[in-house]
């Protein structure tokens, strides 16, 4: 090790940091399948396949199960939600909640190095995070916005089917959007955000790990991103909000 | 003569029907019928019946603002002819425009007079929707504006039926731009309990079962967060409708003259609005319980649902969005950003080997030291 730093280049010492604990890691890969799952099932129910059989229709059962499917995977994709949202009080600092909402100038001011240096590319000094940066935080943020209009959406058009008492409690938002023709609009129409999202979102993990190279994309499976022994030791790395260590 | 014996003591219904020459089955069939309707207990039966025997005629004021009538006809034509002949036509109503024999002052009159001697106890039923813009000039009736009259005969009403979608949310008048300002009456009418009863019409039965249920337990039907009454809008077309199990089944037709549409199929994908449409057609249906717009072969155009005219097509499952000029829909919007955000990140993606290319360099550099060092 030591003859390598006597070379003509530089070879980084890579210190390892547990950013993604567990139950995060088990929080995103759900997410993502629950997604996956309800968009294809989703545009299915939008309009499905003109399917052919010669079975008498009473021994066929497509539509029905791909809306139970549709059905199951919400529920997961809901409390998985809640659960999130929970671990933002309880989590490492790097889940806290305060890595997701702008709440301080520090926070804009790093969006705006990572929209200059990430988007547009513009020359710099590179931005080192080890959590979320600041501009991924923020559209983080939005998501769960979207979470939620797809929750309230998906089980407001499920109220008056469901038995059970919870579907029932979102009874009151087509009541809001005037029926449920409006109501499966904005469900339809919120999907697209997730598309969109999940395509950015797998450039934008590639595009971390190939010019970093701190193990952005394993991140989600062991927990661990590497952080430069210089960064570490001289804290050059950027988070958006910094979160009092808990006694 | 029906206004001397207002004058003495009002009949009741029972005494109506039997002076309209029914019989005492007719009657009581007529009572099971209604009880039916508005989902009561058989033991109800006799509660009906004896509601009807009892209890004098309801005062009714009928008023017409922007509408096409439709919910008039729908009623006079629900299945027993007690509804048409006696709810109706020859007790009930004190005013209403398309009924009535009287015209002019004659009828203003007959109005007042319904106003003055039932202060409180009268039911207001509305068809239409009400115009606010220019001052309410769009709809006028004997000199005064529609709102002048609904505000006057609200504020004395036991309770006001909206009648049909235009009077429940506003329907085509209403649809973009609307014009007139075409208001539902719940947007109007303050401090009243307001019962909505939608459908372009509403079902003929249903609105005589509303008025059943007002005389029998002299309070209004339980209604869904939308005001409307639960017992008949409180399941989807969907859920009653006898094409459902081919939906499920995922057998649609996939154009009106296909052999799909032969078979039945469900019409879902030619833009039935069923799955989201909440009224009673496939329980109680249409014409003496003959058809629905399912049954003969139409889907559903979700015409008891609020905006339906503006929310989507009426052919067509595909959410089109309001307010562009070309026929977008989200899907095609959708898969147009989806185009767009992947030329951007293939743009990105080039861009970023040139312009990060002495740190990516960087990063091989040392991944190939250290490679070379490593013994074995």
């Amino acid at each position: 090790m030591l003859n390598m730093k006597t070379k003509y280049l530089h070879v980084h010492r890579l210190r390892r940091v547990y950013v993604w604990e567990l139950p995060v890691r088990y929080y995103h890969w759900l997410n993502a399948g629950a997604i996956i799952v309800l968009i294809v099932t989703g545009f299915f129910i939008g309009d499905p396949l003109a399917l052919q059989s010669k079975e008498e229709a009473a021994n066929r059962f497509v539509m029905g199960w791909v809306r139970a499917i549709h059905f199951f995977a919400a529920y997961i994709f809901f409390f998985n939600f809640l659960f999130r949202l929970y671990w933002g009080f309880v989590g490492n600092k790097y889940a806290n909640w305060k890595q997701f909402i702008p709440t301080s100038k520090k926070f804009f001011k790093e969006m705006w190095t990572v929209f200059k240096i990430d988007i547009l590319m513009m020359r710099g000094k590179e931005h080192i995070s080890i959590g979320h940066n600041a501009m991924a935080g923020f559209i983080y943020f939005l998501t769960f916005w979207a979470f939620l209009i797809q929750c309230l959406t998906g089980f407001g058009l499920y109220a008056s089917m469901g038995t059970w008492w919870l579907p029932k409690l979102f009874a009151w938002v087509p009541a809001m959007f005037g029926g449920d023709i409006m109501t499966r609009q904005v469900h339809h129409w919120a999907m697209w955000f997730f598309i969109l999202f999940a395509v950015i979102h797998v450039y934008l993990v590639f595009y971390h790990d190939y010019v970093e190279g701190r193990g952005e994309i394993s991140s989600m499976g062991g927990g661990w991103k590497f952080i430069e022994e210089e960064v570490f030791e001289n804290e050059e790395h950027h988070t958006p909000n910094v979160v009092e260590k808990k006694s | 003569m029906s206004n001397e014996i207002a004058t003495r003591k009002p009949p009741t219904y029972y005494e109506e029907v039997q002076n309209k020459g029914y019989s005492r089955r007719d009657f009581l069939q007529f009572a099971s019928m209604m009880a039916a309707f508005i989902g009561l207990e058989s033991n109800a039966i006799g509660q009906v019946a004896k509601a009807m025997e009892t209890k004098p005629r309801v005062p009714v004021i009928w008023l017409h603002f922007q509408e096409c009538t439709c919910c008039s006809e729908s009623f006079i034509r629900s299945s027993h002819p007690i509804v048409a002949d006696i709810l109706l036509d020859k007790i009930s109503l004190d005013y209403t425009e398309t009924l009535m024999a009287a015209s002019g002052f004659q009828a203003e009159e007959a109005m007042h007079n319904t106003m003055k001697k039932y202060k409180g106890e009268y039911i207001l039923c509305v068809e239409g929707s009400v115009p606010t813009k220019a001052d309410g000039v769009y709809c006028m009736i004997g000199g005064k504006t529609s709102l002048q009259i609904l505000e006057e005969a609200a504020e004395n009403a036991k309770a006001v039926i909206a009648w049909g979608s235009c009077a429940s949310n506003g329907c085509v008048q209403a649809a973009k731009p609307n014009p007139t300002s075409a208001t539902p009456i719940h947007k109007l009418v303050k401090g009243k309990p307001v019962i909505k009863v939608p459908g372009c019409p509403p079902i003929g039965e249903v609105m005589a079962g509303v008025i059943v249920h007002l005389i029998t337990f002299d309070r209004i039907p339980e209604l869904d967060s939308l005001g409307r009454p639960k017992a008949f809008y409180s399941k989807r077309v969907h859920d009653t409708c006898y094409r459902r199990p081919f939906y499920d089944a995922g057998l649609y037709v996939e154009s009106f003259d296909d052999e799909n549409a032969k078979k039945g199929y469900c019409l879902y994908k030619v833009g039935c609005k069923g799955p989201s449409t909440y009224n009673a057609c496939g329980v109680m249906k249409w014409n003496n319980g003959t058809s629905f717009p399912i049954q003969s072969g139409h889907g559903c155009i979700g015409c008891s649902e609020e905006n339906y005219w503006d929310n989507g097509r009426l052919y067509d499952r595909a959410s089109s969005f309001a307010g562009f000029g070309i026929e977008a829909n989200a899907d095609t919007f959708g898969k147009v950003a989806l185009g767009v955000t992947a030329a951007a990140m293939a743009g990105h993606a080039v861009m970023t080997n040139v312009r990060k290319k002495k740190l990516i360099r960087t990063l091989e550099d040392e991944g190939k030291q250290s490679e070379q060092e490593l013994k074995s």
